[in-house]
């Protein structure tokens, strides 16, 4: 495929996780006047960080008045599952100039990882599937900050946006992302563990439940693949 | 001031952890690294979802029947593992999850 093709197939592929995070970005923009952020600060944040679970984690934070350090200390170890989807994706971008893995890096999000990871995986042999990466990303880019502005202004009219559960889209989007997923033993095994741990550690500070979780889930699934190959080998 | 000075450092967070990876083009991963990752958004993503909707506020489990976050998040796995469709998933979902509220009275109509 050409460039212009891989570019715009990414951006039209990214739509259902667009739509997912039209509400997030409007009550993420609605929320920040009320904790705390002014216009730009609110609009500075989606267009500088660009890390939606991050920046709502923030906003919380903010209103419970805590301090600077947590607050990053916080963003850390919510944005490390970032550093696994840049390790997932890395053998595909490893031979891509520094100019383009910078930006493709600072626009990385779940959503983008989750439409891009399957690009890759296909089985052509285009040498443009970065434009794809790109079309993706800029799309997701473009309508988190339009969100935002919404949300600001929108925010500004009407009180409590926040009671209407606008949240929901962000579990709706996921799940639809991970339950497709689920398709062998060590996949299903690595979600109930990591719902599972999740669950139980949910009450540990700076979301450390999270990341816990996430791990448990993966050596499981890992401990799981390896078995069955294991066993695979012997029956030959 | 204060915070711009905590938006330059999510920046500066956020992008190091995205960045960290492809930072290394030289470096290649073992296999059991490779294989950890095949379950990296599994194990992330429901570490997310599922305590969304069994403690919708983060703090207090609420299992009863008048948790849209979920009920509707069920239907949305049913929804996501009989279509495989990610628009039908988040449309669907959405769409019962403000019935069963409007229904319930939880929305400030």
């Amino acid at each position: 495929m050409t460039r212009q093709h891989e570019f715009t197939q990414g951006a039209r592929d990214m739509l259902p996780m667009l739509l997912g995070a039209i509400p997030f970005g409007i009550i993420y923009g609605s929320l920040a006047g009320a904790a705390g952020l002014s216009t730009w600060q609110a609009l500075g944040m989606s267009l500088l960080v660009f890390a939606g679970s991050a920046q709502f984690i923030a906003l919380s934070l903010l209103g419970a008045g805590v301090g600077l350090a947590v607050l990053l200390l916080t963003t850390f170890v919510v944005n490390l599952r970032h550093a696994l989807y840049s390790a997932s994706l890395q053998p595909h971008v490893r031979q891509l100039p520094k100019r383009w893995r910078m930006p493709l890096a600072f626009w990385l999000t779940d959503e983008a990882y989750a439409v891009v990871v399957h690009r890759y995986a296909a089985s052509d042999a285009s040498p443009n599937k970065h434009w794809y990466f790109l079309g993706a990303a800029l799309a997701m880019y473009l309508n988190w900050q339009l969100c935002t502005l919404v949300g600001v202004l929108f925010g500004q009219q009407v009180p409590n946006l926040e009671a209407w559960g606008l949240d929901f889209a962000m579990l709706a989007t996921f799940i639809g992302i991970v339950v497709p997923m689920l398709r062998n033993r060590p996949q299903v095994a690595a979600a109930l563990v990591a719902a599972g741990v999740a669950l139980v550690c949910h009450g540990l500070p700076y979301k450390l439940g999270l990341l816990a979780a996430a791990f448990s889930g993966i050596v499981l699934g890992v401990l799981l693949e390896r078995r069955a190959q294991s066993r695979v080998l012997e029956v030959c | 001031m204060e915070n711009w000075l905590l938006i330059a450092g999510m920046l500066a967070i956020t992008f190091a952890t995205r960045y960290s990876l492809f930072a290394f083009p030289d470096l290649r991963f073992p296999t059991l690294v490779r294989q950890g990752l095949h379950y990296v958004p599994t194990a992330v993503l429901t570490a997310i979802v599922v305590p969304g909707m069994l403690l919708p506020d983060g703090q207090h489990w609420q299992l009863g029947l008048d948790n849209a976050y979920l009920w509707a998040g069920l239907a949305a796995i049913a929804i996501a593992a009989f279509t495989r469709h990610l628009l039908a998933t988040i449309g669907g979902g959405f769409l019962l999850f403000f019935l069963l509220r409007w229904a319930m009275g939880q929305l400030p109509l």
